[in-house]
Protein backbone atom coordinates (compact mmCIF):
# COMPACT_ATOMS: atom_id res chain seq x y z
CA UNK A 1 0.00 0.00 0.00
CA UNK A 2 1.67 3.25 -1.08
CA UNK A 3 0.17 6.46 0.01
CA UNK A 4 0.85 9.73 -1.74
CA UNK A 5 2.73 11.79 -0.47
CA UNK A 6 0.70 14.15 1.21
CA UNK A 7 -1.15 11.69 2.87
CA UNK A 8 2.22 10.15 3.92
CA UNK A 9 3.04 13.66 5.54
CA UNK A 10 -0.12 14.11 7.06
CA UNK A 11 -0.05 10.36 9.04
CA UNK A 12 3.60 11.25 9.92
CA UNK A 13 2.42 14.97 11.78
CA UNK A 14 -0.41 12.98 13.50
CA UNK A 15 1.91 10.59 14.57
CA UNK A 16 4.36 12.65 16.07
CA UNK A 17 2.03 15.33 17.46
CA UNK A 18 0.22 12.74 19.31
CA UNK A 19 3.56 11.68 20.96
CA UNK A 20 4.49 14.96 21.34
CA UNK A 21 1.74 15.97 22.39
CA UNK A 22 1.27 13.24 25.11
CA UNK A 23 4.72 12.10 25.88
CA UNK A 24 8.08 14.57 24.43
CA UNK A 25 6.54 18.06 25.86
CA UNK A 26 5.24 16.96 29.44
CA UNK A 27 8.48 15.10 29.81
CA UNK A 28 10.78 18.56 28.67
CA UNK A 29 8.66 20.53 30.84
CA UNK A 30 9.17 19.03 34.17
CA UNK A 31 13.02 18.79 32.78
CA UNK A 32 12.83 22.65 32.18
CA UNK A 33 10.54 23.27 35.57
CA UNK A 34 13.45 21.32 37.92
CA UNK A 35 16.55 22.62 35.96
CA UNK A 36 15.73 26.33 34.99
CA UNK A 37 16.27 27.27 38.59
CA UNK A 38 19.52 26.17 37.90
CA UNK A 39 21.87 22.49 39.14
CA UNK A 40 22.09 23.79 42.25
CA UNK A 41 18.64 24.17 43.81
CA UNK A 42 18.14 20.59 41.82
CA UNK A 43 21.12 19.16 43.65
CA UNK A 44 19.97 20.99 47.12
CA UNK A 45 16.40 19.61 46.95
CA UNK A 46 17.23 16.03 46.28
CA UNK A 47 19.55 15.98 48.96
CA UNK A 48 18.01 16.94 52.02
CA UNK A 49 17.77 14.77 55.05
CA UNK A 50 14.67 13.22 53.75
CA UNK A 51 15.22 12.83 50.15
CA UNK A 52 18.84 11.12 51.67
CA UNK A 53 16.99 8.70 53.59
CA UNK A 54 13.86 8.39 51.14
CA UNK A 55 16.85 7.32 48.36
CA UNK A 56 18.63 4.71 51.26
CA UNK A 57 15.37 3.41 52.22
CA UNK A 58 15.04 2.72 48.04
CA UNK A 59 18.06 1.47 48.17
CA UNK A 60 17.82 -1.01 50.76
CA UNK A 61 14.84 -2.43 49.41
CA UNK A 62 16.48 -3.12 46.10
CA UNK A 63 19.40 -4.76 47.79
CA UNK A 64 17.12 -7.35 49.22
CA UNK A 65 14.48 -7.38 46.31
CA UNK A 66 17.13 -8.13 43.44
CA UNK A 67 19.35 -10.82 44.97
CA UNK A 68 16.25 -12.97 46.02
CA UNK A 69 14.60 -12.07 42.74
CA UNK A 70 17.84 -13.66 40.97
CA UNK A 71 18.21 -16.37 43.77
CA UNK A 72 14.84 -18.19 42.82
CA UNK A 73 13.88 -16.59 39.15
CA UNK A 74 17.54 -18.23 37.76
CA UNK A 75 16.13 -22.30 38.69
CA UNK A 76 12.53 -21.36 38.27
CA UNK A 77 13.47 -20.27 34.89
CA UNK A 78 15.70 -23.54 34.31
CA UNK A 79 13.30 -25.94 35.37
CA UNK A 80 10.82 -24.41 33.36
CA UNK A 81 12.80 -24.65 29.78
CA UNK A 82 14.71 -27.54 30.38
CA UNK A 83 11.66 -29.71 32.20
CA UNK A 84 8.18 -31.08 31.67
CA UNK A 85 5.83 -31.82 34.68
CA UNK A 86 2.74 -31.38 35.74
CA UNK A 87 0.87 -28.19 36.27
CA UNK A 88 4.08 -26.69 34.51
CA UNK A 89 1.42 -24.54 32.35
CA UNK A 90 -0.26 -23.31 35.69
CA UNK A 91 2.64 -22.14 36.92
CA UNK A 92 3.40 -20.30 33.87
CA UNK A 93 0.07 -18.44 33.94
CA UNK A 94 1.01 -17.89 38.02
CA UNK A 95 4.46 -16.48 36.89
CA UNK A 96 2.34 -14.07 34.86
CA UNK A 97 -0.18 -13.38 37.12
CA UNK A 98 2.07 -10.26 38.90
CA UNK A 99 1.42 -8.41 35.53
CA UNK A 100 -2.37 -8.32 35.27
CA UNK A 101 -2.85 -7.53 39.45
CA UNK A 102 -3.34 -3.53 39.76
CA UNK A 103 -0.74 -2.20 42.26
CA UNK A 104 -3.30 -1.58 45.14
CA UNK A 105 -4.53 -5.13 44.36
CA UNK A 106 -1.05 -6.19 45.67
CA UNK A 107 -1.23 -3.79 48.58
CA UNK A 108 -4.45 -4.82 49.61
CA UNK A 109 -3.92 -8.73 49.30
CA UNK A 110 -0.92 -8.40 51.67
CA UNK A 111 -2.57 -6.43 54.40
CA UNK A 112 -5.61 -8.87 53.93
CA UNK A 113 -2.79 -11.80 54.64
CA UNK A 114 -0.43 -10.08 56.73
CA UNK A 115 -2.07 -7.62 58.41
CA UNK A 116 -3.18 -7.59 62.08
CA UNK A 117 -6.78 -8.56 61.01
CA UNK A 118 -5.76 -10.83 58.02
CA UNK A 119 -5.45 -14.87 57.60
CA UNK A 120 -1.54 -15.00 58.40
CA UNK A 121 -2.05 -11.84 61.19
CA UNK A 122 -0.46 -14.52 64.21
CA UNK A 123 2.97 -13.27 62.87
CA UNK A 124 2.27 -9.75 64.23
CA UNK A 125 -0.28 -10.52 66.96
CA UNK A 126 2.48 -13.23 68.70
CA UNK A 127 5.18 -13.30 66.96
CA UNK A 128 5.34 -9.46 66.91
CA UNK A 129 6.88 -9.40 63.31
CA UNK A 130 5.59 -6.11 62.41
CA UNK A 131 5.02 -6.67 58.27
CA UNK A 132 2.39 -4.42 57.26
CA UNK A 133 3.31 -0.82 57.70
CA UNK A 134 6.69 -2.04 58.33
CA UNK A 135 9.87 -2.84 56.49
CA UNK A 136 8.84 -5.99 55.86
CA UNK A 137 6.07 -5.04 53.83
CA UNK A 138 7.74 -3.47 51.37
CA UNK A 139 9.88 -5.62 50.66
CA UNK A 140 6.72 -8.38 49.93
CA UNK A 141 5.02 -5.30 47.74
CA UNK A 142 8.14 -5.22 45.81
CA UNK A 143 8.75 -8.77 44.90
CA UNK A 144 5.52 -9.54 44.43
CA UNK A 145 5.74 -7.38 41.88
CA UNK A 146 8.69 -7.90 40.30
CA UNK A 147 8.48 -11.89 40.09
CA UNK A 148 7.63 -12.22 36.54
CA UNK A 149 10.93 -10.38 35.68
CA UNK A 150 14.31 -11.94 35.94
CA UNK A 151 12.15 -15.53 34.94
CA UNK A 152 10.51 -14.08 31.80
CA UNK A 153 14.04 -12.65 30.42
CA UNK A 154 15.78 -15.81 31.46
CA UNK A 155 13.55 -18.57 30.17
CA UNK A 156 13.73 -17.42 26.76
CA UNK A 157 17.68 -17.11 26.16
CA UNK A 158 17.53 -21.01 27.84
CA UNK A 159 15.30 -22.30 24.96
CA UNK A 160 16.81 -20.20 22.18
CA UNK A 161 20.59 -21.70 23.74
CA UNK A 162 19.62 -25.53 23.28
CA UNK A 163 20.61 -28.18 25.46
CA UNK A 164 23.31 -29.28 23.72
CA UNK A 165 26.53 -27.41 25.06
CA UNK A 166 24.99 -28.54 28.89
CA UNK A 167 25.00 -32.20 27.59
CA UNK A 168 28.37 -32.41 26.16
CA UNK A 169 29.85 -30.76 29.29
CA UNK A 170 27.73 -33.41 31.30
CA UNK A 171 28.91 -36.34 29.24
CA UNK A 172 32.76 -35.17 29.83
CA UNK A 173 32.20 -35.44 33.31
CA UNK A 174 31.21 -31.65 34.44
CA UNK A 175 29.39 -31.73 37.74
CA UNK A 176 26.18 -29.64 37.82
CA UNK A 177 27.67 -26.59 39.80
CA UNK A 178 30.40 -26.67 36.82
CA UNK A 179 28.09 -27.06 33.92
CA UNK A 180 26.45 -23.94 35.64
CA UNK A 181 28.96 -21.70 36.35
CA UNK A 182 31.02 -22.52 32.89
CA UNK A 183 28.27 -22.97 30.52
CA UNK A 184 24.56 -21.49 31.48
CA UNK A 185 25.34 -18.50 33.27
CA UNK A 186 27.78 -16.71 30.72
CA UNK A 187 25.25 -17.62 28.32
CA UNK A 188 22.38 -16.40 30.16
CA UNK A 189 24.70 -13.22 31.02
CA UNK A 190 22.67 -10.83 28.68
CA UNK A 191 19.21 -11.59 29.41
CA UNK A 192 20.13 -11.94 33.21
CA UNK A 193 21.30 -8.58 33.30
CA UNK A 194 18.29 -7.08 31.68
CA UNK A 195 16.07 -9.25 34.06
CA UNK A 196 17.59 -7.42 37.31
CA UNK A 197 17.88 -3.74 35.74
CA UNK A 198 14.07 -4.11 35.07
CA UNK A 199 13.71 -4.95 38.58
CA UNK A 200 15.82 -2.48 40.31
CA UNK A 201 13.62 0.24 37.88
CA UNK A 202 10.17 -1.53 38.92
CA UNK A 203 11.57 -1.57 42.57
CA UNK A 204 12.54 1.93 42.72
CA UNK A 205 9.34 3.27 41.03
CA UNK A 206 6.87 1.07 42.88
CA UNK A 207 4.42 3.66 44.38
CA UNK A 208 0.51 2.07 44.54
CA UNK A 209 1.40 -1.22 46.43
CA UNK A 210 3.74 0.35 48.69
CA UNK A 211 1.72 3.48 49.24
CA UNK A 212 -0.89 0.73 50.76
CA UNK A 213 1.53 -1.31 52.80
CA UNK A 214 4.08 1.30 54.21
CA UNK A 215 3.54 3.80 57.06
CA UNK A 216 4.99 6.36 55.14
CA UNK A 217 6.95 7.88 57.87
CA UNK A 218 9.89 10.12 56.92
CA UNK A 219 13.05 8.76 57.38
CA UNK A 220 11.71 5.87 58.67
CA UNK A 221 9.58 4.12 55.46
CA UNK A 222 9.37 6.45 53.19
CA UNK A 223 10.64 5.50 49.79
CA UNK A 224 11.31 7.79 46.94
CA UNK A 225 7.76 7.57 45.16
CA UNK A 226 6.02 7.63 48.56
CA UNK A 227 7.87 11.45 49.23
CA UNK A 228 7.45 12.42 45.92
CA UNK A 229 3.77 12.29 46.31
CA UNK A 230 4.22 13.77 50.12
CA UNK A 231 5.94 16.76 48.71
CA UNK A 232 3.50 17.58 45.66
CA UNK A 233 0.39 16.84 48.68
CA UNK A 234 2.34 19.40 50.70
CA UNK A 235 2.83 21.58 47.79
CA UNK A 236 6.29 21.70 47.83
CA UNK A 237 6.10 21.34 43.76
CA UNK A 238 9.54 22.13 43.05
CA UNK A 239 10.98 19.45 45.53
CA UNK A 240 8.64 16.97 43.83
CA UNK A 241 9.43 17.72 40.18
CA UNK A 242 13.29 17.06 41.27
CA UNK A 243 12.73 13.86 42.72
CA UNK A 244 10.49 13.07 39.25
CA UNK A 245 13.78 14.42 37.37
CA UNK A 246 16.21 11.86 39.15
CA UNK A 247 13.48 8.90 38.94
CA UNK A 248 13.12 9.50 35.23
CA UNK A 249 16.94 10.08 35.05
CA UNK A 250 16.91 6.27 36.46
CA UNK A 251 14.10 5.20 33.84
CA UNK A 252 15.97 6.91 30.33
CA UNK A 253 19.38 4.75 31.92
CA UNK A 254 16.72 1.71 31.75
CA UNK A 255 15.79 1.99 28.07
CA UNK A 256 19.65 2.81 27.41
CA UNK A 257 20.58 -0.24 28.89
CA UNK A 258 17.76 -1.91 26.85
CA UNK A 259 19.12 -1.01 23.57
CA UNK A 260 22.78 -1.88 24.36
CA UNK A 261 21.68 -5.43 25.70
CA UNK A 262 19.49 -6.24 22.92
CA UNK A 263 22.35 -5.45 20.83
CA UNK A 264 24.51 -7.87 22.45
CA UNK A 265 22.09 -10.47 22.97
CA UNK A 266 20.90 -10.40 19.33
CA UNK A 267 24.83 -11.15 18.03
CA UNK A 268 25.24 -14.74 19.80
CA UNK A 269 21.73 -15.59 18.26
CA UNK A 270 22.91 -14.77 14.60
CA UNK A 271 24.98 -17.82 13.76
CA UNK A 272 22.12 -20.57 14.94
CA UNK A 273 20.13 -18.67 12.29
CA UNK A 274 21.91 -21.08 10.16
CA UNK A 275 21.71 -24.31 11.85
CA UNK B 1 17.32 -29.87 15.40
CA UNK B 2 16.44 -32.99 13.46
CA UNK B 3 18.42 -34.80 15.74
CA UNK B 4 16.02 -38.56 17.16
CA UNK B 5 14.25 -37.39 20.23
CA UNK B 6 12.37 -39.08 23.14
CA UNK B 7 8.87 -39.11 24.75
CA UNK B 8 10.65 -36.62 27.07
CA UNK B 9 11.95 -34.29 24.56
CA UNK B 10 15.34 -35.45 25.02
CA UNK B 11 18.07 -37.48 23.03
CA UNK B 12 18.42 -41.00 24.43
CA UNK B 13 22.11 -41.70 25.14
CA UNK B 14 23.34 -38.37 26.13
CA UNK B 15 23.84 -37.80 29.73
CA UNK B 16 21.44 -35.00 30.89
CA UNK B 17 23.03 -31.97 33.12
CA UNK B 18 20.58 -32.26 36.27
CA UNK B 19 20.45 -28.79 38.92
CA UNK B 20 19.24 -31.16 41.76
CA UNK B 21 16.29 -33.23 41.35
CA UNK B 22 13.11 -31.43 38.99
CA UNK B 23 10.59 -31.82 41.39
CA UNK B 24 12.64 -30.70 44.26
CA UNK B 25 13.26 -27.78 42.00
CA UNK B 26 9.38 -27.70 41.00
CA UNK B 27 8.58 -27.72 44.52
CA UNK B 28 11.07 -24.67 45.54
CA UNK B 29 9.31 -22.47 42.37
CA UNK B 30 5.99 -23.36 43.38
CA UNK B 31 6.97 -22.68 47.66
CA UNK B 32 8.43 -19.06 46.78
CA UNK B 33 5.16 -18.22 44.24
CA UNK B 34 3.02 -18.85 46.75
CA UNK B 35 4.27 -17.24 49.50
CA UNK B 36 4.70 -14.11 47.51
CA UNK B 37 2.27 -14.34 44.57
CA UNK B 38 -0.63 -16.78 45.38
CA UNK B 39 -1.39 -16.58 49.27
CA UNK B 40 -2.01 -12.88 49.07
CA UNK B 41 -4.42 -13.27 46.21
CA UNK B 42 -5.65 -16.39 48.09
CA UNK B 43 -6.32 -14.16 50.99
CA UNK B 44 -8.35 -11.83 49.15
CA UNK B 45 -10.66 -14.44 47.99
CA UNK B 46 -11.05 -15.85 51.40
CA UNK B 47 -11.70 -12.15 52.78
CA UNK B 48 -14.34 -11.97 50.20
CA UNK B 49 -16.22 -14.56 51.22
CA UNK B 50 -15.91 -13.99 54.83
CA UNK B 51 -19.05 -12.12 55.45
CA UNK B 52 -21.00 -14.13 52.83
CA UNK B 53 -22.97 -14.06 49.49
CA UNK B 54 -25.38 -10.84 51.14
CA UNK B 55 -21.68 -8.94 52.25
CA UNK B 56 -20.14 -9.24 48.93
CA UNK B 57 -22.91 -8.02 46.79
CA UNK B 58 -23.50 -5.40 49.15
CA UNK B 59 -20.22 -4.31 48.73
CA UNK B 60 -20.22 -4.67 44.81
CA UNK B 61 -23.58 -3.37 44.69
CA UNK B 62 -22.76 -0.05 46.57
CA UNK B 63 -23.46 3.27 45.16
CA UNK B 64 -19.85 4.34 45.68
CA UNK B 65 -18.69 0.96 44.32
CA UNK B 66 -20.84 1.07 41.31
CA UNK B 67 -19.59 4.75 40.57
CA UNK B 68 -16.27 3.89 40.47
CA UNK B 69 -16.98 0.90 38.36
CA UNK B 70 -18.75 3.21 36.26
CA UNK B 71 -15.97 5.78 35.97
CA UNK B 72 -13.31 2.94 35.91
CA UNK B 73 -14.97 1.17 32.64
CA UNK B 74 -16.00 4.31 30.62
CA UNK B 75 -12.61 6.07 30.93
CA UNK B 76 -10.91 2.95 30.46
CA UNK B 77 -12.84 2.05 27.04
CA UNK B 78 -12.40 5.54 25.74
CA UNK B 79 -8.44 5.25 26.17
CA UNK B 80 -8.28 2.18 24.72
CA UNK B 81 -10.47 2.65 21.67
CA UNK B 82 -8.04 6.55 21.24
CA UNK B 83 -4.80 4.33 22.00
CA UNK B 84 -5.41 1.69 19.58
CA UNK B 85 -6.04 4.12 16.71
CA UNK B 86 -3.51 6.44 17.73
CA UNK B 87 -1.49 3.47 18.00
CA UNK B 88 -1.61 2.14 14.74
CA UNK B 89 -1.04 5.45 13.42
CA UNK B 90 2.06 5.38 15.28
CA UNK B 91 3.11 1.70 14.66
CA UNK B 92 2.47 2.62 10.69
CA UNK B 93 4.73 5.18 10.98
CA UNK B 94 7.34 3.61 12.74
CA UNK B 95 7.37 0.83 9.99
CA UNK B 96 6.82 2.58 6.91
CA UNK B 97 7.73 5.79 6.95
CA UNK B 98 11.05 7.25 7.10
CA UNK B 99 12.12 10.05 8.25
CA UNK B 100 15.12 11.80 10.26
CA UNK B 101 14.86 11.39 13.62
CA UNK B 102 12.76 8.26 13.17
CA UNK B 103 14.88 6.05 16.01
CA UNK B 104 14.32 8.55 19.30
CA UNK B 105 10.47 8.45 18.15
CA UNK B 106 11.06 4.74 18.41
CA UNK B 107 12.64 4.86 21.57
CA UNK B 108 10.06 7.56 23.12
CA UNK B 109 7.34 5.27 22.75
CA UNK B 110 8.91 3.18 25.86
CA UNK B 111 8.79 5.98 28.29
CA UNK B 112 5.49 5.77 29.50
CA UNK B 113 6.30 1.92 30.56
CA UNK B 114 9.99 2.92 32.18
CA UNK B 115 8.45 5.80 34.61
CA UNK B 116 7.14 5.39 37.57
CA UNK B 117 3.53 5.85 37.76
CA UNK B 118 3.39 8.72 40.57
CA UNK B 119 6.47 10.58 37.82
CA UNK B 120 4.05 10.36 35.12
CA UNK B 121 1.08 11.37 37.07
CA UNK B 122 3.04 14.14 37.58
CA UNK B 123 4.28 14.88 33.98
CA UNK B 124 0.92 15.17 33.20
CA UNK B 125 0.19 17.64 35.82
CA UNK B 126 3.07 19.66 34.66
CA UNK B 127 1.25 20.18 31.40
CA UNK B 128 -2.49 19.46 32.06
CA UNK B 129 -2.79 20.73 35.71
CA UNK B 130 -3.16 24.26 37.37
CA UNK B 131 -0.09 25.34 36.47
CA UNK B 132 -0.26 25.09 32.40
CA UNK B 133 1.86 27.19 30.60
CA UNK B 134 -0.96 26.25 27.58
CA UNK B 135 -4.20 27.31 29.98
CA UNK B 136 -5.37 23.34 29.84
CA UNK B 137 -6.62 22.78 33.39
CA UNK B 138 -7.69 19.08 33.70
CA UNK B 139 -7.11 18.70 37.72
CA UNK B 140 -10.10 16.91 39.19
CA UNK B 141 -11.49 16.19 36.28
CA UNK B 142 -12.20 12.59 34.25
CA UNK B 143 -10.66 14.12 31.11
CA UNK B 144 -7.96 14.42 33.23
CA UNK B 145 -8.01 10.72 34.70
CA UNK B 146 -8.31 9.90 30.83
CA UNK B 147 -5.18 11.38 29.82
CA UNK B 148 -2.75 10.18 32.44
CA UNK B 149 -4.08 7.17 31.30
CA UNK B 150 -3.49 7.85 27.49
CA UNK B 151 0.04 8.15 28.97
CA UNK B 152 0.34 5.16 30.67
CA UNK B 153 -1.26 2.90 28.22
CA UNK B 154 0.49 4.52 24.86
CA UNK B 155 3.17 1.55 24.20
CA UNK B 156 0.76 -1.49 24.44
CA UNK B 157 -0.54 -0.92 20.99
CA UNK B 158 2.70 0.75 19.47
CA UNK B 159 4.62 -2.35 20.49
CA UNK B 160 2.05 -5.37 19.36
CA UNK B 161 1.30 -4.18 16.36
CA UNK B 162 4.87 -2.90 15.33
CA UNK B 163 6.78 -6.43 14.88
CA UNK B 164 3.38 -8.16 12.89
CA UNK B 165 3.16 -4.81 10.08
CA UNK B 166 7.03 -5.11 9.84
CA UNK B 167 6.92 -9.14 8.73
CA UNK B 168 3.41 -8.29 6.75
CA UNK B 169 4.07 -9.29 3.26
CA UNK B 170 4.16 -6.38 0.91
CA UNK B 171 4.05 -9.12 -2.09
CA UNK B 172 0.71 -9.68 -1.19
CA UNK B 173 -0.39 -5.58 -0.94
CA UNK B 174 1.54 -5.41 -4.33
CA UNK B 175 -0.18 -8.02 -5.61
CA UNK B 176 -3.88 -6.61 -4.77
CA UNK B 177 -2.50 -3.21 -5.86
CA UNK B 178 -1.77 -4.58 -9.38
CA UNK B 179 -5.26 -6.21 -9.44
CA UNK B 180 -6.66 -2.55 -9.19
CA UNK B 181 -6.93 -2.33 -5.58
CA UNK B 182 -7.14 1.36 -4.23
CA UNK B 183 -5.63 1.92 -0.80
CA UNK B 184 -9.12 1.21 0.98
CA UNK B 185 -9.69 -2.01 0.28
CA UNK B 186 -6.12 -2.99 0.59
CA UNK B 187 -6.19 -1.41 3.92
CA UNK B 188 -9.64 -2.70 4.69
CA UNK B 189 -9.04 -6.44 3.36
CA UNK B 190 -5.66 -7.43 3.50
CA UNK B 191 -3.88 -5.25 5.73
CA UNK B 192 -6.25 -4.82 8.56
CA UNK B 193 -7.23 -8.27 9.01
CA UNK B 194 -3.83 -9.36 8.90
CA UNK B 195 -3.10 -6.93 11.91
CA UNK B 196 -6.73 -7.56 14.27
CA UNK B 197 -5.15 -9.96 16.66
CA UNK B 198 -2.30 -8.04 17.38
CA UNK B 199 -4.42 -4.99 17.49
CA UNK B 200 -6.65 -7.16 19.81
CA UNK B 201 -4.25 -7.88 22.04
CA UNK B 202 -2.62 -4.38 22.28
CA UNK B 203 -6.30 -3.09 23.13
CA UNK B 204 -6.53 -5.81 25.51
CA UNK B 205 -3.70 -5.18 27.68
CA UNK B 206 -3.76 -1.04 27.30
CA UNK B 207 -7.12 -2.18 28.91
CA UNK B 208 -6.65 -4.44 31.49
CA UNK B 209 -3.86 -1.83 32.72
CA UNK B 210 -6.12 0.94 32.64
CA UNK B 211 -9.08 -0.71 34.56
CA UNK B 212 -6.14 -1.01 37.57
CA UNK B 213 -4.19 1.65 37.43
CA UNK B 214 -3.40 3.90 40.66
CA UNK B 215 -0.28 5.45 40.66
CA UNK B 216 -0.76 7.58 37.59
CA UNK B 217 -4.21 8.87 37.95
CA UNK B 218 -4.17 9.72 41.88
CA UNK B 219 -2.68 13.10 41.67
CA UNK B 220 -4.56 14.43 38.76
CA UNK B 221 -7.65 12.68 39.61
CA UNK B 222 -8.62 13.42 43.38
CA UNK B 223 -10.63 10.78 43.89
CA UNK B 224 -14.16 12.95 43.55
CA UNK B 225 -17.12 10.30 43.74
CA UNK B 226 -19.01 9.69 40.71
CA UNK B 227 -16.41 11.78 38.76
CA UNK B 228 -12.86 11.04 39.03
CA UNK B 229 -12.72 7.79 41.88
CA UNK B 230 -11.41 5.04 40.05
CA UNK B 231 -12.03 1.39 41.70
CA UNK B 232 -8.78 1.41 42.61
CA UNK B 233 -8.91 4.29 44.82
CA UNK B 234 -12.02 2.94 46.32
CA UNK B 235 -10.26 -0.30 47.87
CA UNK B 236 -7.79 2.34 49.22
CA UNK B 237 -10.46 3.96 50.53
CA UNK B 238 -11.99 0.72 51.93
CA UNK B 239 -8.44 -0.48 53.12
CA UNK B 240 -8.56 2.96 55.01
CA UNK B 241 -11.45 2.76 57.08
CA UNK B 242 -10.94 -1.28 57.81
CA UNK B 243 -13.62 -2.21 55.43
CA UNK B 244 -11.77 -5.79 54.69
CA UNK B 245 -14.26 -7.41 52.88
CA UNK B 246 -15.38 -4.62 50.92
CA UNK B 247 -11.77 -4.20 49.83
CA UNK B 248 -11.69 -7.96 48.79
CA UNK B 249 -14.86 -7.67 47.00
CA UNK B 250 -14.06 -4.67 45.13
CA UNK B 251 -10.39 -6.43 44.26
CA UNK B 252 -12.43 -9.61 43.19
CA UNK B 253 -14.29 -7.92 40.28
CA UNK B 254 -11.50 -6.24 38.96
CA UNK B 255 -8.82 -8.72 39.32
CA UNK B 256 -12.09 -11.29 37.58
CA UNK B 257 -12.22 -8.68 33.97
CA UNK B 258 -8.47 -8.25 34.11
CA UNK B 259 -8.07 -12.72 34.09
CA UNK B 260 -11.05 -12.96 31.35
CA UNK B 261 -9.32 -10.19 28.89
CA UNK B 262 -6.20 -12.10 29.36
CA UNK B 263 -6.94 -15.88 29.07
CA UNK B 264 -9.25 -14.90 26.00
CA UNK B 265 -6.05 -13.17 24.66
CA UNK B 266 -3.97 -16.25 25.81
CA UNK B 267 -6.51 -18.84 23.87
CA UNK B 268 -6.96 -16.90 20.81
CA UNK B 269 -2.98 -16.10 20.56
CA UNK B 270 -2.67 -19.84 21.13
CA UNK B 271 -5.26 -20.67 18.21
CA UNK B 272 -4.19 -18.14 15.73
CA UNK B 273 -0.57 -19.96 16.32
CA UNK B 274 -1.73 -23.40 16.26
CA UNK B 275 -3.39 -21.87 12.72
CA UNK B 276 -0.19 -20.73 11.17
CA UNK B 277 1.44 -24.04 11.91
CA UNK B 278 -1.05 -25.82 10.31
CA UNK B 279 -0.54 -23.76 7.48
CA UNK B 280 2.74 -23.49 7.06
Amino acid sequence: MTLSPLTRHIVRWIAIGYIAVLVVVPVGLILWRTLSPGIGSFFASISTPAAISALNLSLLVVAIVVPLNVLFGVPTALVLARNRFRGKSILQAAIDLPFAVSPVIVGAALILLWGSAGLFGFVENHLGLKIIFGFPGIVLACIFVTVPFVIREVEPVLHELGTDQEEAAATLGAQWWQTFWRITLPSIRWGLTYGIVLTVARTLGEFGAVLMVAANLPGESQTLTLLVADRYNRGAEYGAYALSTLLMTVAVLVLIAQVILDARRSRPAEPALGE
Amino acid sequence: MTAAVDEHGRRPGLIKPRYGSTSLRVGAATMWLSIIVLLPLAAILWQSAGGGWDAFWGAVTSPAALASFRVTLTIAAGVTVINTVFGLVVAWVLTRDEFPGKRLVDAVIDLPFALPTIVASLVMLALYGPGSPVGIQLQHTKWGVGIALLFVTLPFVVRSVQPVLLELDREVEEAAASLGANNYSIATRVILPALLPALLSGAGLAFSRAIGEFGSVVLIGGAVPGETEVSSQWIRTLIENDDQVGAAAISIVLLTISFAILVSLRTTGARVAKREEMAG
